[in-house]
């Protein structure tokens, strides 16, 4: 998800940048170390993402991305905290120190790289905005949309993206803007819009709303890049590394077929050195990145690969019932793909 | 001459048109063409709300269940407040520990029922006593520490939380708002130009402004390391923020005192804080009873602002909980109670100071 970027937010990071940065350099894995878990920022609520089942648990693809460092760090996926973060917050709290690795649906983009005191570890899950309408409406493709009613959310880069793509391909719309994704999708109900725009992820999470779900379908358009990454503060690069080798540890977990039903006895019985070289059963590669030998390891058992982790908590496993698309391994035609461990 | 005394022959009953239901409907209802088309639009429109929302929200609503799955379409589903009904009260408050909220609770009522009894005698100073000791019980009970568990303020939630930073806020924002307000009626400059330049700054902003200043631009400028408590930092803003809406409050009600008081005060030899504390502030904060119990209701209700610094209040806990993909679309029930639970505890607290104004309405009653 997106924020508009406000004076204030500028201003913030304007701010942040004189405090933060050099003042945490190579510091952060030694202080989580000590303190004993991962401080950890999510979303304050979004379906698949992070949210709370009824027990209080933290669930979803961002918040096991937090659990997959903790694994990596202590051998431990439970020694992690979470501190829910709106938006506009979240930025401060990772340039302040408040938390250590900031998990929480947020969009790569070059100026949120380079200048707001922070950097981006890898992408968790190739997002773009979509569109879902009605299958009474007998649209196939976005390109038919001409003259369509477009329900929006306000204050997001939704709205920009919706106007250029109907602009450069000469269609005609009438936006309704809302404030909350619970509005646009009672309106969409109600007939008032023929199509619901939104980032894809969502789009999926808001049909659930609807009273038939069925009669609904997401085209298959999707007319924006949305990466969503976690990050980290700039100028720690030991940090930086533990996070983003946590990410590639699953992908390659996936691409190896270890699951966390099966990586135990692949740890010990395995001849493919690839999988022995990640679960560290040959060599020391834990070492150059200043974790313990067993990190792939740990991730694996106790948080799962990029697929299982995918399907629980977004996929056919999960409510929402998101194919893989973008985000399935580069070898089956998506874009997840991890440098080799060796 | 015969004697003849007069009598009254006995009153006729009144016509049958005047008494009784109808004659009450036709008086008041039906009086004059014009009422009577209201009334009928009035009907019209009850007629079309209510049966609609007690369907939905009765007959075809859905009780039982634990699951999504379980809910009948077409009514509500209270299935989904029932089984979040835990995290609602108490937010994160791990499952184990939440008797100490509920004592804390306990507590409170126990403590003030003597309060109220008329026959209790020393209710100053039980007060006062209450308001030094139960702070700091509660605070043990909530937080934790010298034996109990320690929950970190980031598993305070839910209703716990609203009542939390309402009650601290009202606790904390009354005597800083009289002694603003004494200040400002101050006849020392330095203490007036402080006390006006508080009250007109903290007016002047909104109480959203300042939450997000606390939880966005403060945590900047605190040396490396350190991480004041997000919720200490919302409450002492709330504390401040109100503080100057009841300083103007108690500020009009001593402006109502005559100035005989004062003068009278002064012959009797009483000193400033004395002629205040025994004569002014008395009169002119029963005057303000209702002004002052306004401000409170709508701290109460805005301290769901506290959404914007992800904060899980109520309503909070309740939008976060329509983000469970389990339990997608529950988006209506959930505001649903968090309006009945708002409204029970400001009409409450509305009660509360009527009865209170009746009670002390010594000497205005006409």
């Amino acid at each position: 998800m997106k924020m508009v970027k406000s004076t204030l937010a500028i201003l913030t990071t304007a701010a942040a940048l004189g405090l933060s940065g050099m003042a945490h350099a190579g510091a952060t894995l030694d202080a989580v170390k000590n303190k004993g878990f991962v401080q950890c920022g999510v979303s304050d609520g979004l379906p698949g993402f992070s949210y709370t089942d009824s027990k209080g648990d933290y669930k979803g693809i961002d918040v096991d991305v937090c659990r997959a460092v903790a694994a990596a760090v202590f051998g431990d996926a439970s020694k992690v905290r979470f501190t829910p973060l709106t938006a506009k917050e979240r930025f401060t709290a990772l340039q302040s120190g408040e938390i250590d690795v900031l998990s929480r649906n947020t969009t790569w983009t070059s100026s949120r790289d380079g200048g707001m005191g922070l950097i981006f570890a890898g992408v968790t899950y190739y997002d773009g905005q979509g569109f879902l309408v009605n299958k009474k409406l007998g649209v196939k493709s976005a390109k038919e949309l001409d003259g369509a009613t477009v329900c929006i959310q306000a204050g997001t880069t939704t709205e920009l993206n919706l106007a250029d793509y109907f602009r450069s391909n000469g269609l005609k719309f009438t936006p309704i803007t809302y404030s909350t994704s619970d509005e646009s999708a009672k309106s969409m109900e109600a007939g008032r819009c023929d199509v619901l725009t939104s980032d894809q992820s969502q789009l999926y999470a808001q049909r659930i709303k609807l009273a038939k779900p069925d009669d609904y379908v997401v085209l298959p358009e999707v007319i924006s890049k949305e990466p969503l990454a976690p990050a980290v503060r700039r100028g720690d690069e030991d940090w930086l590394t533990v996070v983003k080798w946590s990410l590639f540890a699953m992908v390659s977990a996936e691409e190896l077929g270890l699951t966390s039903a099966n990586v135990e006895a692949q740890a010990k019985d395995s001849k493919n050195p690839d999988v022995r070289r990640l679960l560290g059963a040959d060599g020391e590669f834990g070492k150059d990145l200043k974790l313990p030998k067993e990190w792939a390891l740990n991730i694996v058992k106790q948080v799962g690969n990029y697929g299982e982790v995918f399907e629980r908590n977004v996929g056919m496993g999960s409510d929402l019932k998101i194919k893989r698309g973008l985000n399935a391994l580069w070898n089956a035609g998506g874009l997840q793909y991890s440098p080799p461990v060796r | 001459m015969s004697n003849q005394t007069h009598t009254f022959k006995p009153d006729l009953p009144p016509p049958p048109s005047s008494v009784g239901a109808w004659a009450w409907i036709r008086g008041n209802l039906f009086s004059s063409v014009g009422n009577s088309i209201l009334t009928l639009l009035g009907l019209y429109l009850v007629w079309l709300v209510i049966p609609p929302v007690v369907n939905w929200a009765f007959l075809n609503a859905t009780w039982s269940g634990t699951t999504r799955a379980d809910c009948a379409p077409g009514g509500a589903c209270w299935v989904f407040i029932k089984e979040r009904f835990g995290q609602f009260m108490y937010g994160f408050y791990p499952g184990d520990q939440r008797w100490r909220v509920d004592l804390t609770v306990v507590l409170a009522v126990v403590g003030a029922i003597p309060l109220f009894l008329d026959r209790f005698k020393h209710k100053a100073r039980y007060g006062l006593a209450l308001l030094v000791i139960y702070p700091l019980l509660a605070f043990w009970l909530l937080y934790g520490g010298f034996g109990l568990r320690v929950v970190p303020s980031s598993e305070w939630g839910g209703l716990m939380l609203t009542v939390v930073i309402a009650a601290v806020g009202i606790v904390g924002a009354l005597p800083l708002g009289i002694l603003l307000a004494l200040g400002r009626r101050s006849k020392l400059p330095a203490i007036k130009v402080i006390c006006v330049t508080m009250i007109e700054f903290w007016r002047g902003i909104p109480l959203i402004t300042v939450l997000f200043l606390s939880s966005v631009m403060l945590p900047l400028f605190l040396p490396d390391g350190m991480n004041l408590d997000k919720l200490l930092r919302a409450i002492v803003m709330v504390i401040v923020f109100e503080a100057a809406y009841i300083a103007e409050v108690v500020r009009g009600g001593m402006q109502a005192i005559p100035k005989g008081q004062y003068e009278a005060a002064a012959a009797m030899g009483l000193g400033y804080w004395r002629t205040m504390g025994l004569v002014i502030l008395p009169q002119a904060l029963k005057l303000v009873i209702p002004g002052i119990v306004n401000t409170f209701i709508a701290l109460f209700k805005d301290s769901s602002l506290v959404i914007i610094i992800g904060l899980f209040d109520l309503l909070n806990s309740i939008k976060r909980a329509t983000s469970d993909p389990a339990w997608l679309g529950m988006s209506t029930e959930g505001y649903v109670f968090a309006a009945l639970v708002y409204w029970i505890f400001c009409f409450a607290m509305s009660s509360y100071s009527a009865r209170l104004e009746r009670k002390l309405n010594t000497g205005h009653k006409r």
